[in-house]
């Protein structure tokens, strides 16, 4: 039984078509993500999941009700972080928490989720005085207050650092393990590779591939790549002969050794070893979910 | 219901730590009382009916308390949250519209109460200010006219686009407002001609009211400032419902 289930969702601005027919299921206890650049449609999809837009067309079912007609009731069973919100510059944390605890029936512990984000220390600071990623530690906080059974977060490390990001992924993956579903928006690949059971490419309104983000990637059957330096001459042939390797690229003391196949890198390294090549910097590259993007929709992900 | 208490609790809490939005609820017409009490002490006057000086202000800043947090506490407010997604962010809960929006006035309500009392206080304490009216007639007359501009603040922020266009048009709206009707400086002094406007002016209403009810008139000697504010908060409420917006 899915918690979500969209069929044929249409809702357009004017002329523009910011979600044009997308369906998918979401599944109980899944991180689901939805990806794509910005202005793919992913904000325009998750606000009409939250109640917070009409559908032009289309069913939409989230914990089996409408969000238009039983938003009031959804409301009190899902958290939210929307993209863009705020709260009163002179609110202290403290008081947020208490303030949004009150709204609901049932609520979470507040001090042992402040706690749980970091945010413990920051309890008297008012909201203005926060960070950015204090801000989004403390709307992730208020998204988790209800206790809510699905968490709609809606480009979540938007503007933070990569450590802040890093730490919020972590955030994300407890929040699946204490059983919640959790559905997000996110146009950093690597957040979605990271964090995503299934992900949603999504591209001009319309989902063009829909799968685990490993699934996505071995269909793509892309080469990885494996980059290092040489000093002094080096034998191309000996490394085109390495089984698995596509083709070999070389510009002054770099080489990169395109190929396929699980133990490509063993082989590689065991090759450099046995000609008594001295190479350094080392590393490999694999395909991601931006090269299966710019395979789906020929173009690159921007950021 | 706990939502709304809680929310009221808070929005008075922020209210109280907005410096300019406290000091012109709460401070600046018992300033102005201590100005113009030292300047023409509170003697009985004929000028003034008998009464004195400071007699006549009290009720009459009132009136001027009502319109600094109508024209300009709302709509910067309202619009400033609106503005910034904060109300994006509370309607994402259950909490009901019609709640948020009551919690909202009635901390507004408590708030200009609070600044009227603290007017009261140094009226009686520093100058023996003198109260003829029924308590309950001059709270009614009070609550009528507050409820009236708070509905036409609420309208401003609706029709503003931005906070800082609600902050101009509540100012440009509340200055000659303040003059004009008698708050600020009693209609007593000024000409004919300026009277004859000040009575299209609706804080007029609300100074006039107040001033014959602080001095024990009956409402029966006040049906026209009664029609006209009912009137105004009618039409403001029906116009701000219509206007409001949450993002």
């Amino acid at each position: 039984m899915p918690v979500i289930a969209v069929d044929h969702l249409h809702k357009s601005y004017g002329n523009v078509r910011a979600v044009d027919g997308v369906s998918f299921e979401v599944s109980p206890g899944e991180i689901f993500g939805m990806v794509g650049p910005n202005g793919a449609g992913k904000t325009t999809a998750i606000e009409c999941l939250e109640g917070l837009r009409r559908p032009d067309e289309g069913r939409l079912s989230v914990l089996g009700l409408d969000p238009q007609r039983q938003g009031y009731e959804l409301r009190s069973r899902i958290g939210v972080q929307l993209q863009e919100s705020s709260l009163p510059d002179r609110l202290k944390v403290r008081e947020a928490m208490g303030l949004f605890a009150a709204f609901y029936f049932r609520s979470a512990d507040s001090a042992a989720l402040l706690e749980q984000l970091g945010l413990a220390e920051k309890a008297g600071a008012a909201f203005g005085q926060l960070s950015g990623g204090q801000k989004q530690r403390l709307f992730i906080a208020l998204a988790l207050i209800n206790d809510p059974e699905i968490v709609f977060l809606d480009e979540l490390t938007t503007g933070l650092d990569p450590q802040a990001r890093r730490a919020m992924w972590d955030l994300v993956k407890s929040v699946r393990e204490r059983g919640k579903t959790v559905f997000l928006t996110t146009h950093y690949m690597e957040e979605a590779e990271q964090l995503c059971d299934r992900v949603a490419v999504i591209d001009h309104g319309k989902i063009v591939a829909l799968d685990t983000p490993q699934n996505l990637i071995a269909k793509l059957d892309a080469e990885s790549r494996i980059v290092f330096s040489v000093d002094g001459p080096v034998d191309m042939d000996l490394y085109r002969a390495i089984p698995g390797v596509t083709r070999v690229e070389r510009s002054g003391d770099r080489v990169i050794i395109f190929g396929r196949g699980d133990g490509l890198l063993v082989r590689v390294v065991m090759a450099l070893d046995s000609a008594k090549t001295r190479f350094r910097d080392l590393r490999t590259e694999q395909p991601g979910l931006e090269d299966v993007f710019l395979a789906l929709t020929g173009k690159e992900m921007r950021e | 219901m706990r939502g709304l208490r809680k929310l009221m609790w808070v929005e008075m809490k922020l209210f109280l730590r907005e410096p300019a939005a406290t000091f012109f609820t709460i401070a600046f017409s018992p300033m102005l009382l201590l100005l113009f009490g030292t300047i023409y002490g509170n003697k009985p006057n004929p000028f003034f009916g008998g009464r004195g000086m400071v007699d006549v202000s009290v009720p009459s800043y009132i009136a001027l308390i009502i319109i600094s947090v109508s024209f300009m506490g709302i709509p910067i407010a309202t619009a400033a949250n609106r503005e910034a997604g904060v109300l994006r962010r509370f309607r994402m809960t259950p909490l009901r519209p019609a709640a948020y929006i009551i919690s909202n006035i009635a901390s507004y309500y408590i708030m200009t109460a609070a600044g009227v009392g603290a007017l009261v206080i140094v009226g009686k304490t520093v100058y023996g200010m003198k109260f003829q009216g029924n308590f309950f007639s001059v709270w009614a007359g009070f609550t009528l006219g507050s409820l009236a501009f708070f509905a036409l603040g609420y309208l401003i922020a609706g029709v503003a686009s931005t906070a800082r266009i609600a902050q101009a048009v509540g100012m440009v709206a509340a200055f000659p407002m303040m003059f004009l009707s008698g708050s600020a400086i009693p209609l007593e002094v000024f000409p004919q001609s300026v009277r004859n406007v000040s009575r299209f002016i609706p804080l007029t209403h609300v100074v006039t009211l107040m001033r014959g009810l602080w001095a024990g008139e009956s409402w029966a000697r006040h049906v026209t400032e009664l029609a006209v504010l009912g009137g105004v908060l009618i039409i403001g409420m029906i116009l701000s419902a219509r206007f409001f917006r949450w993002e």
